[in-house]
């Protein structure tokens, strides 16, 4: 599998990364090089065995299903680059 | 007497319970040698005063008999991967500027509340994404080791700036987190201790997420005494970390008996690799005898995936990465960087705020999880990373730990390996496959490269079985006597 400029286009476009044009072209280089160097990984016979999705051979640890947080308004936005009043802002969506 | 800041834990609390020094004496001295090494670039951010402060505090306990336990008045430096209230964290990208927690990590609250001190926030790779402490926005941290070629050295990394923290005295230890090798890689580059808990001996909560199946918080410092007093105050049960294990703690101090008569070291045939030093594998050969010395029985064991675990990382760290570095949406925090529709502004701000690497990983992260690959790719990387965990299973039924070098080589220069990401990845080509079962790991400084660089080696425990691993750990420390110092730190 490789990579062609337009793939990394989409790519960038799913990660929301803005590409300038010019690079689109070199770094599709650097990630085949990456995705030629993982393919070695199709050497592993892998029939039969469970993908692990969890490395701790344990139950997930459950809490109680109760409120435990809240009222902390002003904390959550304290950090917002543009928070207006009680609220994040983002540009227009709705025209 | 030596400066204060040179001192380990273990004797600054013993010399702190005799009365003989002030938690206020010990700090002081430290934030005196972190003014003098700014040169180094080990910290973002330093924090005098609430070091002070909690100094004074932990004197006026002292004072009245109420000291919280061995962490008590101890100076310590933390990633920038912590979050703590009040107090600027980064992450070393540039995407955090400007954000300053709510609230305090788990890890970071465990010490705190033990009393430890915060001398500031060390340098990183970006988001953890590095081996070499060069992704950082803030620049570049030195190692304090030097040769006489004039080049800096870099101290490893992620954790590189808490390594040069520990390794040149600016704290008497510091906090790293590992994901890959994040913590052993830059303790064997400084000559220092770097410990990797099991996943889920440390809550994540907190911790800026990078990969979140194999993050973990771990301590560096000047011995595996230290570690193993550290480790106790960081690691725990939370219940805001539902992969965070509920098991009570073992007494990890309790566990250094000094004694391995008896014990089964496996070394592992695959760790010998092309192209490594023939130095590294003398040292290895070495760090066997000192354990056979000792009264440990040394068994041959393969760990036949060892070669597939780098490609298989990096798939699933960079899968993980793209999916968590997802929140910087120049919305909530951190940058933010206009644009004439919501998604403008997102591509825009993720443009300016993400370095090279960070970037790459999650072009990489993104593709592997798109539709029409996720199974030839991530699922597959899923599949290896068991047959890798069961390798290491069939190897302790027959050993107790694993002992391997730590890295492929000692420091390189500052600048190198800079034009090819898969040379800088295979630094972690050791410290990996037990990142990705879980395991815990610890390098000890264990010698000196030809030219005069500090080496360490690895060894492997079970899970949750921290204890044998230390004693291991301690023994090995204790006959490598590894003592040499940075060129300009010779007293």
């Amino acid at each position: 599998m490789s990579l062609d400029t337009e793939t990394v286009r989409r790519i960038a476009y799913l990660a929301r990364v803005q590409i300038p044009e010019a690079e689109l072209e070199p770094l599709a280089g650097e990630l085949n090089n990456i995705l030629g160097w993982i393919e070695q990984l199709s050497e592993v016979n892998t029939d039969d065995v469970e993908p692990m999705t969890s490395v701790a051979d344990m139950d997930m640890y459950k809490r109680a299903d109760a409120v435990t947080d809240g009222d902390c308004r002003e904390a959550v936005l304290a950090n917002a680059p543009d928070g207006k009043g009680a609220f994040f802002t983002v540009p227009k969506v709705v025209e | 007497m030596a400066a204060l800041n040179e001192l380990t834990i273990a004797e600054a609390g013993r010399k702190l319970d005799a009365g003989e020094i002030s938690a206020q004496e010990l700090t002081q001295d430290c934030l005196d040698a972190m003014a003098a090494a700014r040169d180094m670039n080990a910290f973002v951010t330093e924090t005098p005063e609430i070091a002070l402060e909690r100094a004074a505090a932990s004197d006026a306990r002292r004072a009245s008999g109420d000291t919280v336990g061995p962490m008590d008045g101890i100076p310590v430096a933390l990633k920038d991967l912590y979050c703590t209230e009040g107090v600027l964290t980064t992450a070393s990208s540039h995407i955090l500027d400007g954000f300053i927690p709510e609230y305090e990590s788990t890890v970071s609250a465990n010490l705190r509340d033990d009393g430890a001190i915060m001398l500031g926030k060390t340098n990183m790779d970006e988001f953890a994404m590095g081996s070499a402490t060069v992704t950082s926005y803030y620049g570049p941290t030195k190692n304090p080791w030097t040769l006489d070629d004039g080049k800096d050295r870099v101290p490893g990394g992620s954790s590189g700036g808490s390594a040069t923290a520990v390794a040149a005295h600016l704290g008497l230890a510091a906090t790293g987190t590992d994901t890959g090798g994040s913590i052993r890689q830059p303790a064997s580059f400084s000559g220092i201790v770097g410990m990797k808990p099991t996943y889920g001996r440390c809550s994540r909560w907190g911790l800026v997420a990078y990969a979140s199946s194999l993050d973990q918080a771990g301590p560096m410092t000047k011995s595996v005494e230290d570690a193993a007093i550290m480790l106790q105050s960081m690691a725990g049960h939370d219940p805001k970390d539902t992969t965070s294990a509920p098991i009570d703690l073992p007494d990890f101090r309790a566990a250094l008996t000094g004694d391995v008569r008896g014990l089964k070291v496996g070394i592992p045939k695959e760790y010998v690799i092309d192209g490594m030093p023939e130095e590294i594998g003398a040292l290895w050969k070495q760090g066997a005898e000192m354990f056979r010395d000792a009264g440990a029985e040394i068994v041959d064991i393969s760990l036949p995936h060892t070669s597939y675990a780098l490609p298989t990382y990096y798939i699933i760290s960079p899968a993980e990465a793209s999916s968590n570095l997802a929140r910087y949406d120049g919305v909530r925090f951190g940058l933010r960087v206009d644009g004439d529709s919501l998604d403008e502004m997102y591509a825009n701000t993720r443009a300016e705020g993400f370095g090279t690497e960070v970037r790459r990983r999650i072009m990489i992260g993104t593709y592997v999880l798109s539709a029409g690959y996720y199974d030839a790719y991530y699922v597959k990387a899923q599949k290896v990373r068991t047959r890798i965990a069961q390798d290491f299973d069939a190897a302790f039924n027959d050993v107790d730990v694993i002992l391997t070098p730590t890295a492929p080589s000692p420091a390189f220069a500052v600048g190198e390996k800079m034009d090819d990401p898969i040379a800088m990845y295979l630094n972690d080509v050791f410290t990996v496959p037990a990142s990705l079962a879980g395991l815990p790991g610890v390098s000890v400084p264990a010698g000196l490269s030809a030219e005069g660089l500090p080496l360490g080696l690895q060894v492997i425990g079970r899970a949750f079985d921290e204890e044998t691993m230390f004693r291991a750990a301690h023994v090995l420390e204790r006959q490598a006597a590894f003592t040499a110092k940075p060129a300009g730190m010779r007293g």
